[in-house]
């Protein structure tokens, strides 16, 4: 079964051989995951969130098992944009896969310097633009949590990444995400994924400190699958942009539930961690999950939700 | 080196040390062979019993204690949700298990050897003396709180001599502190090697001792691990500037794909 897709940007389109990528964060740069599945199976890798310098985190406890779930407060360590364009890049296998690059910074200009940096790298497929950070400007509100923050973003990437296909990950984290979505589509994205993770938190009853030192830190995992769906059902009725799916899926099932809410490729995440050869088995398992809806292609179920 | 890989095993039988039936607290988990070729005491296991479903989401950490030709064997104390849960396991249940991972002790056959246990810290060591070729270079020292009987120290005993200290006061603490350093300075007069798994207030202790005395010494760390390959970053400690990698010193690095095991001089505690 033919399972490819084509992202249609506003600017740049984005092929995939599958609908299924490695989201960001869950799947380190990839190379980890190696002897578990061959990569170039995969229908694209993004990476763990990229920043200018070299970033350090947050404290340990970063990461708290919860029901269902987990939480994280990593704090986007990283060893920086040079270094993985010189040392991990090389060693994946580009051709074959897209690699998708995933940002993070805390002004537009970073994101527009982070943009230029990637727009020359060859075996960068796309750019996904992290725009759940704190703009340190204006006092540390997040930029995925303003619209007009968030396309301002966007159009930052857009500008010195003219090459790229660029998808912009969304934030649950707000009143109204068809909003978020219309405003990033209106700044030049070419596709969105979301959902990012939901802010929570965890709490140790006997010692009464919270489970992570950071105190809050992102939900992902099985528990966040319900309002991923909502998010992207929202979202895709409010743009003409792809969108890319995320949020608790485990199963090949899980990923066509995106698929008929509108998604038109999905990312894997925490998944990764409860088997590492999760996203390879999840690209093996899809056709035999079309074939049993009856379906001979992905393109069928995209978007079909009878309500 | 095998690389690691992700496979289902079957539990065969899990065997209660010291107390047994609903109080038990101490198991010595049998599965069947994950298929490696090769192995080095020290390294771990992520294991998921498919009874976790998608309420435990994370697999966890266990050091390998041991294996044979045909058996994986695990040792483990209830702690938590997760092991609660492995302590219900049945003959017959499927278990996600993916490694061999991280890097294991170093192996020297002819230097004086000191194993330095806290508590479940004991469980790598039983592979070490048993895939050790000269095991009467190897000496154990071996701190715990629980009855003796808990723990797998029968199979070690049978190849090495064991020193145990049983903790009731803080009186055998300062006995068992004084002891380790005893031993560590025996050790460094004889040019030897100290390998040391247990609590993170134990290594401490022993780290401090390492750098006092120069005594070469390997600690196996622990922490809170998500995937165990490196990935989630949530295992991070951090180097010193005695780091091998220059950009790496004084920063984080994941103990899962960096160690589990360190050389004491190389990492803050």
């Amino acid at each position: 079964m033919d399972l490819s897709v084509v992202l249609k940007g506003q600017t740049c389109d984005l092929h995939l051989k599958n609908p299924v990528l490695t989201a960001s964060g869950t799947f380190g740069y990839g190379l980890e995951f190696a002897s578990y599945g061959r990569l170039a199976t995969l229908g694209g890798i993004v990476v763990k969130g990229l920043s200018l310098s070299p970033r350090e985190g947050n404290p340990c406890p970063r990461i708290v098992e919860t029901t269902a779930g987990m939480l994280n407060a990593v704090g986007l360590q990283n060893d920086g944009v040079e270094c993985f364009c010189r040392q991990k890049l090389p060693r994946l296998p580009w051709r074959e896969t897209a690699i998708i690059a995933n940002i993070y910074a805390t002004s537009p200009e970073e994101f527009g310097e982070l943009a230029a940096r990637l727009d020359g790298e060859e075996g960068v497929a796309a750019i996904e633009v992290n725009v759940s950070c704190p703009n340190v400007k204006q006092g540390g509100v997040l930029f995925g949590q303003d619209p007009t923050l968030a396309a301002t973003v966007t159009a930052a990437v857009r500008r010195n990444a003219p090459h790229k296909h660029v998808m912009v990950k969304l934030s649950p984290n707000v009143t109204d995400i068809a909003l978020m979505a219309r405003s990033v589509e209106d700044a030049g994205a070419d596709s969105i994924s979301c959902i990012n993770t939901l802010l929570g938190m965890a709490v140790d009853v006997r010692s009464r400190r919270p489970r992570l030192a950071n105190v809050v830190g992102g939900l992902s995992g099985p528990a966040i699958k319900p309002v991923a769906l909502r998010c992207v059902w929202q979202a895709a009725r409010a743009v003409s942009i792809p969108i890319v799916g995320l949020g608790g899926i485990v199963s090949a099932d899980d990923a066509l539930e995106f698929i008929l809410a509108g998604a038109s490729a999905v990312q894997i995440g925490t998944a990764n961690f409860m088997d590492p050869a999760a996203a390879f088995n999840l690209v093996d398992e899809l056709p035999a999950a079309c074939r049993r809806l009856e379906v001979p292609s992905l393109s069928q179920l995209r978007g079909s939700l009878v309500i | 080196m095998s690389e690691p890989q992700s496979s289902l095993l079957t539990a065969l039988d899990l065997v209660p040390f010291g107390q047994s039936g609903l109080e038990a607290r101490f198991f010595a988990l049998r599965l069947t062979h994950p298929g490696w070729t090769q192995w080095r005491p020290g390294q771990f296991v992520m294991v998921r019993p498919s009874s976790f479903g998608f309420e435990l989401p994370w697999a966890r950490p266990f050091g390998i204690c041991h294996m044979t030709a045909k058996h994986l064997i695990l040792f483990f104390q209830v702690v938590g949700r997760g092991t609660q849960r492995l302590a219900q396991i049945r003959p017959g249940d499927e278990v996600r298990v993916w490694g061999p991972l991280g890097n294991g002790f170093a192996l020297e056959p002819d230097r004086p050897t000191l194993l330095l246990a806290g508590g479940m810290g004991i469980v790598p060591f039983v592979g070490y003396v048993h895939l050790h070729p000269k095991p009467w270079n190897i000496h154990m020292l071996f701190g715990h709180r629980e009855p003796i009987d808990c723990y797998p120290v029968d199979s070690i005993n049978e190849r090495v001599p064991v020193d145990s200290l049983r903790e009731h006061t803080a009186g055998d603490l300062d006995n068992f502190i004084f002891s380790i350093q005893e031993h560590m300075q025996d050790i460094a007069e004889q040019d030897g090697l100290v390998l040391a798994c247990g609590p993170l207030p134990f290594l401490r202790t022993v780290r401090q001792f390492a750098l006092d005395s120069g005594v070469r010494t390997q600690l196996s760390l622990e922490n809170r691990m998500a995937c165990g390959v490196g990935a989630c970053l949530g295992c991070v400690t951090r180097t010193t500037q005695a780091w091998p990698v220059a950009e790496k010193r004084g920063g984080m690095v994941q103990i899962c794909n960096h160690g589990p095991v360190f050389w004491a001089h190389q990492v803050e505690l």
